[in-house]
């Protein structure tokens, strides 16, 4: 119990909105063990900021049981924020500060922590110290962030969305940073859309939908609980996806049809018995491929699973996903 | 091995900040003293003033102009001189209308003339008093008074003086509303003041931080403006310049209170601007900057009297041009009301600050 770094009950948040309440956060329970790093994964809207700004204590919650690090806001504010990092969604430093000068600012508001230089070099930022923070690039101002919420030598620290919006260099850049924190048996717990990261980072995901967490476990876990490891995906050349997938659900080895606006996913367990079987199949009927991939099953195909939506509107991931994406889009647009 | 304090850490910040940014530097200082130039070139006392008229054309009309030209032929030097010109009735009310004379003057005949000006307009009245006294003394208008005029071009009576004063008291005022609401609103947008909220950092640093830097800024402020109206205008300091500095600290103080009482809860810039106007303007207007707050009407005096601009400026004309010390009735009076400002604008801001 005592070794429990986040335990949260029940949260609650509602914000008065235009056409009734809206319930960001509506009924999360998490408990997330020290030493673990901990993925919220989830859609635009889906209630993650708010849940981890609720954490962090720069938001109230409407009800619900919150502790961080055995301690609770009401009565320990200040123990708590002595011992967390942070790096919020997105936030505008002073310009005019050095890279060095606004971490020592940071650093001067712990009782203990790092040298404002060791932090820096944690994030290998150490070559910039002397430079504006307006001069630095977006990869950059993440990792200074990073290194912000370092300084502080945190045992809980929480990253919201680290990644986004940078180019993959910076992002693996950045990844590798979280990798050797948690090597030195911190407590972290991230936001981010990017499944693939999830995979890599995290020691368990919760996948949250409209305020609550709809799957829990390690992205293994997850992915196990899809059946089959494969996905298959592929369109036909001049004839739109139907609904009927019956003649694709009895091919060897799949065990699932998903049918969206592109094209056909099957979810199979041997695609080396699969696409021969797909292939066969496509012949006899006398059509042809427009395209054929295959790839892992990952966490976006387990949100796709469970929601019948996509983690995110804009499907920009790491290159194989990326460049797919991009040419089923332009297709889309050519019609 | 190094010693951290947060309070310094973000004095120095906000120091960095303000010195790092030429274009602020300018509109801070800059600025001031490019309107105190103008100003003061545009109120210095000339040795001799010029009246302008325009004279309806008439065949009676020859006859004034005449007169007056032979007036501008014996004066004496501080005497007016008046700058007649000869117009159609036409362009002359045009000429009027549109600001370029104050005043047209209508020959009915040899013994009959009609003045036509706006009587709020400063100067009209004066140039009518003026020409119509030239006129009757040259018909033969006996003055069974003997008068003298005293000219008061004397450093400590000028408009000059008047105005730096005013000048320095309205720099503070911006400096504070400015200085302080829309750097904690910028910092409220940025976010910059939620993740402060998630450290440790004692709130109060901060806020005293900023506070701090503020006063700092009101030194140079103050010398700039002060420096430039006793070395080019000769501007006089008659009172102590200590009591000078602890009234400007004051106000400084109290405009800084309001400053983050407009950010406590400010969302956005255009709410800030919004509500610094509606701060602002009321004490450009009624405050006497640029004449005195006298001038309004006595009902609204009591009003005027509670502005944090009007004791702020009032106090330093009297230290600075007629020598007021501390304990003076109106410089504590200023003093106890500035500070009344300071302390209900803090309590107000700090309860109900938002740092999301
Ligand atoms: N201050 C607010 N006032 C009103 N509604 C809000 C406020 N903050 C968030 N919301 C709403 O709460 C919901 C959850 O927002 P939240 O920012 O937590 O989502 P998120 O999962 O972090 O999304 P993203 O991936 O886009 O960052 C959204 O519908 C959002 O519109
Ligand atoms: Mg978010």
């Amino acid at each position: 119990m005592s070794d429990l770094a986040i335990r949260v009950r029940d949260l609650r948040k509602q914000y008065p909105g235009r056409d009734g309440v809206v319930n960001a956060v509506n009924g999360l329970d998490l408990d997330i063990p020290v030493g673990e790093c901990f993925g919220l994964l989830g859609p635009n809207g889906a209630g993650k900021t708010t849940t981890v700004e609720i954490l962090e204590g720069v938001n109230e919650p409407t009800s619900g049981e919150v502790e961080v690090l055995g301690r609770r806001w009401a009565t320990d504010a200040t123990a708590i924020r002595e011992r967390i990092g942070v790096t919020l969604q997105e936030t505008r430093f002073q310009d005019k500060s050095t890279v060095f000068e606004l971490t020592e600012l940071f650093r001067s508001f712990y009782h203990r922590g790092l040298e404002p230089m060791a932090a820096l070099e944690r994030v290998s930022l150490e070559t910039k110290a002397n430079a504006y923070v307006e001069t630095l690039s977006g990869g950059q101002k993440q990792r200074l962030a990073v290194a912000i919420a370092l300084v502080g030598d945190p045992e809980l620290l929480f990253l919201d969305e680290p990644t986004t919006g940078l180019d993959p260099q910076s992002r693996r850049q950045l990844q590798d940073v979280i990798l050797g924190l948690m090597a030195q048996n911190r407590t972290i717990v991230l936001t981010t859309h990017y499944m693939e990261e999830a995979e890599k980072l995290c020691n368990r995901v919760a996948i949250v939908d409209q305020g609550k967490v709809i799957a829990l476990g390690s992205p293994a876990d997850l992915i196990a609980r899809i059946g089959g490891e494969h996905v298959v995906e592929f369109a036909l050349l001049g004839e739109p996806p139907s609904a009927d997938t019956a003649e694709f659900q009895q091919l060897d080895t799949v065990l699932g049809v998903r049918v969206d606006s592109t094209g056909y996913a099957l979810t199979v367990g041997a695609p080396h018995l699969a696409i021969p079987a797909l292939l066969e199949h496509l012949e006899t009927t006398g059509r042809d491929l427009a395209r054929l991939t295959t790839r892992q099953v990952s966490l976006e195909d387990v949100f796709v699973s469970l929601t019948g939506r996509h983690l995110r509107d804009d499907e920009t991931g790491d290159a194989p996903i990326e460049i797919k994406g991009r040419g089923r889009r332009k297709a889309r647009r050519g019609r | 091995m190094a010693n951290y304090h947060p309070l310094r850490s973000l004095y120095l910040t906000r120091l960095r900040e303000f010195y790092r940014q030429p274009a602020r530097l300018f509109w801070v200082y800059g600025f001031p003293t490019v309107l105190a130039i103008g100003l003061g070139l545009a109120f210095r006392s000339p040795s001799a003033a010029t009246i302008q008229a325009d004279v309806i054309e008439s065949s009676a009309a020859s006859q004034v102009v005449e007169t007056i030209e032979a007036y501008n032929k014996s004066r004496t030097n501080p005497d007016p001189i008046f700058k007649l010109k000869i117009n159609s009735e036409a362009d002359a009310f045009r000429r009027m209308r549109s600001g370029k004379t104050p005043l047209v003057v209508e020959v009915k005949g040899p013994k009959s003339i009609i003045y036509h000006y706006d009587p709020s307009r400063p100067d009209a009245p004066a140039a009518r008093a003026a020409i119509d006294s030239v006129l009757q003394t040259a018909a033969g208008r006996p003055d069974p008074v003997t008068t003298v005029d005293e000219r008061k071009t004397e450093p400590g009576g000028r408009y000059i003086d008047f105005l730096i004063p005013g000048l320095i008291g309205q720099n503070t005022m911006g400096g504070g509303l400015w200085g302080v609401g829309f750097l904690i609103v910028n910092f409220r947008i940025g976010k910059l003041l939620k993740r402060f909220a998630a450290t440790p950092m004692p709130r109060r640093d901060f806020l005293l931080a900023i506070l701090l830097a503020r006063l700092t800024f009101l030194i140079p402020d103050v010398v700039v403006l002060l420096g430039m109206g006793v070395l080019f205008f000769k501007v006089p300091i008659v009172g102590n310049i200590g009591v000078l500095i602890l009234i400007e600290i004051v106000g400084a103080l109290a405009f800084a209170g309001i400053g983050m009482l407009i950010a406590s809860r400010a969302q956005s810039m255009e709410t800030v601007s919004g509500l610094m106007n509606l701060v602002m303007l009321p004490q450009w207007i009624f405050s006497g900057l640029f004449f005195s707050s006298e001038r309004f009407p006595d009902m609204i005096q009591p009003l005027i009297q509670a502005l944090p601009l009007t004791q702020l400026l009032h106090a330093l004309r009297r230290v600075m041009l007629e020598g007021a010390g501390l304990f003076d009735g109106d410089i504590l009076k200023a003093l106890g009301i500035l500070t009344v400002w300071t302390v209900v604008s803090f309590t107000i801001a700090l309860r109900g600050f938002r740092w999301t």
